[in-house]
């Protein structure tokens, strides 16, 4: 069980099942949808900005559990923090999710939480399910696509 | 526990359980746990008569068929069509002129559609298929619908994944051209009751197309009995290699039809003016062919002409029933497509663990099913989830693979539910 265990770690359990900012955000200034065609995946997107700074940021759709712990933990994470900050942390985030570990600049004690979906690296089939709510994030905050595929 | 040891009390006899030993692949640990492959409807493996032969023609008798004068030639073109000659056999065509080698059941599916849908359709005609399509089944007559103006109508399906036969016969009318049915639905397992569909198209002058991709490994098939117009299929569902399949076609309709591309092969003479095709099968053959291919194919007819298919019949029936009766045992879990007449193919769900997350999990338990929406998207909106956890069995599986799903699925309801 130990695989298991590794891939879903009690964080993503966890935030699969109670998803934080999980719902629509009326008003928003920018609105993504993502969609993985393989898998089905789909989400949506809602971010409010004040200036360079992501004010809200809530999401709804369907997915499996990497699918919809990565959203959540990345709206929970995005939250207050600043588009500049939000590009940086998407680059450490696709190292840690894609890169062969040999990269530099990633700080698992900074990813903090966002460290419980590092364990999707060893399952190649599965790492478009974690970064699918990451891109959907890039496109909303660079205002440049209203819909992202992974495909 | 060995796979003959593990089924005491099935009724299966020693003649299918011995066929396990045939496939090489099946005798693999996969995550420290013997493989349990549930995925044969996805693709089957294949038994080592296949490979054997395969190997052998690459070794010592690949040359380009049809044409060279020299001895490998001539062993190639033999070779290529016996192959031709023992699919003929196997589906019962009354000739081997009437066998087109395609890609699969995609290419043999899409040269009818361009090929004789290009000719058939017009203005204010319809194709009929319906709601169980494989996306195969349904793309390539959208397409060619949308350049003649026809018009493309699905027969709905019931609650148990049936085809609705009232609103079939309904829909069926003297605008339809093509009837394109799935003979045993992937998503589904559901038999549809060809015999009847045929009849009643050829009752208003309609063409059947049956897409027979998942009839074959599970069945007998013969094309004359069923007096389908074309019968399609892959390779590699049926105990054969990818890259390989079958396009039946009566003699009347294929020579009526225009070929499907131009190249080599499939002409008579060339000139700038004006160019005369070859002859069937030859007509819509262009190019070089996948000659080991169609060897390996030749093959698994060979290896499934050995089946005694009543058994097989008996064999499959019993490891649905098994299979359905312990995955019943688990809470939460809903099968989707319950079908009187259905193949060993089980789509489930189990209670709102994501179908992906079920597939990543029993994999761990060494068990290989498909997750996703099987290329049917219209099925999975009919029965309102996004995707399905499928599990589909063979002649080689056996009720220990059914009985390693079952813990994977436990681990999967542990961990989530």
């Amino acid at each position: 069980m130990n695989d298991l265990q590794e891939l879903y770690r009690e964080v993503i359990l966890d935030h699969n099942r109670r998803p934080r900012n999980f719902g629509e955000l009326e008003n928003a200034d920018r609105v993504v949808e993502g969609v993985n065609p393989l898998c089905g995946d789909r989400m949506k997107l809602f971010v409010n900005l004040d200036g360079e700074l992501v004010r809200d940021i809530r999401f709804t759709g369907a997915g499996c559990a990497i699918s919809v712990a990565s959203s959540s933990l990345m709206t929970e994470r995005a939250k207050g923090n600043s588009v500049g900050e939000l590009r940086s942390l998407f680059d450490q985030v696709h190292e840690m999710l894609t890169g062969d570990g040999t990269g530099t600049g990633l700080d698992l004690e900074e990813m903090d939480k966002l460290a419980a979906l590092s364990g999707v690296r060893a399952y190649p089939t599965r790492v478009k399910c974690a970064t699918l709510a990451w891109h959907a994030l890039i496109g909303a905050i660079s205002g440049s696509q209203d819909r992202i595929s992974t495909e | 526990m060995s796979a003959i040891g593990s089924v005491a009390g099935s009724t299966r006899s020693a003649g299918i359980a011995a066929r396990r030993a045939d496939f090489p692949a099946l005798q693999q640990q996969v995550h420290g746990k013997p493989l349990a492959y549930l995925d044969s409807a996805a693709s089957a493996q294949r038994p080592q008569a296949v490979i054997d032969a395969m190997v052998a023609h690459e070794r010592r008798n690949h040359a380009n068929v049809h044409r060279g004068v020299h001895r490998l030639s001539q062993r190639s073109t033999d070779a290529y069509e016996g192959a031709r000659e023992k699919v003929r056999r196997y589906i019962n065509a009354s000739g081997s002129d009437e066998i087109i080698f395609t890609r699969g059941t995609t290419e043999s599916i899409n040269l009818v559609a361009s090929s004789f849908g290009g000719m058939r359709l017009g203005p204010g005609d319809e194709v009929l298929v319906t709601w169980m399509e494989h996306h195969s089944n349904i793309v390539p007559w959208q397409m060619i619908c949308e350049q003649t103006g026809a018009r493309l109508v699905a027969a709905p399906i019931t609650d148990i994944g049936e085809l609705d036969m009232e609103a079939f016969h309904r829909l069926l009318c003297d605008r339809t051209r093509v009837v394109a049915s799935v003979h045993v639905s992937n998503a589904l397992g559901t038999i549809n009751p060809v015999r009847e569909i045929i009849e009643a198209a050829h009752g208003v002058g309609a063409a059947v197309l049956l897409d027979g991709a998942q009839a074959t490994p599970h069945m007998r098939i013969d094309v004359q009995a069923l007096d389908c117009d074309f019968y399609a299929f892959s390779g590699h569902k049926a105990f054969g290699p990818t890259g390989i399949g079958v396009l039946y076609g009566k003699r009347a309709l294929l020579d009526a039809m225009p070929p499907y591309q131009g190249g080599g092969e499939m002409i008579r003479t060339v000139t700038f003016e004006k160019t005369t095709y070859n002859t069937l099968p030859c007509k819509y053959e262009a190019g070089t062919q996948n000659i080991t291919g169609a060897v390996g194919l030749g093959a698994a007819m060979d290896y499934l002409s050995g089946i005694d298919f009543a058994e097989l019949a008996r064999h499959e029936a019993d490891l649905l029933d098994y299979a359905t009766e312990r995955l019943m045992e688990l809470p939460g879990i809903r099968l989707i497509g319950t079908a009187a007449a259905k193949a060993s193919v089980i789509s489930f769900t189990l209670g709102d663990i994501h179908a992906h997350d079920l597939g990543t999990i029993v994999d761990m338990e060494g068990v290989a099913i498909r997750t996703g929406h099987h290329c049917a998207m219209p099925v999975m909106e009919r029965f309102g989830v996004p995707a399905t956890a499928r599990a589909s069995f063979a002649l080689y599986s056996d009720r220990s693979d059914v009985d390693q799903l079952v813990t994977g699925l436990n681990r999967a309801a542990e961990l989530f539910l």
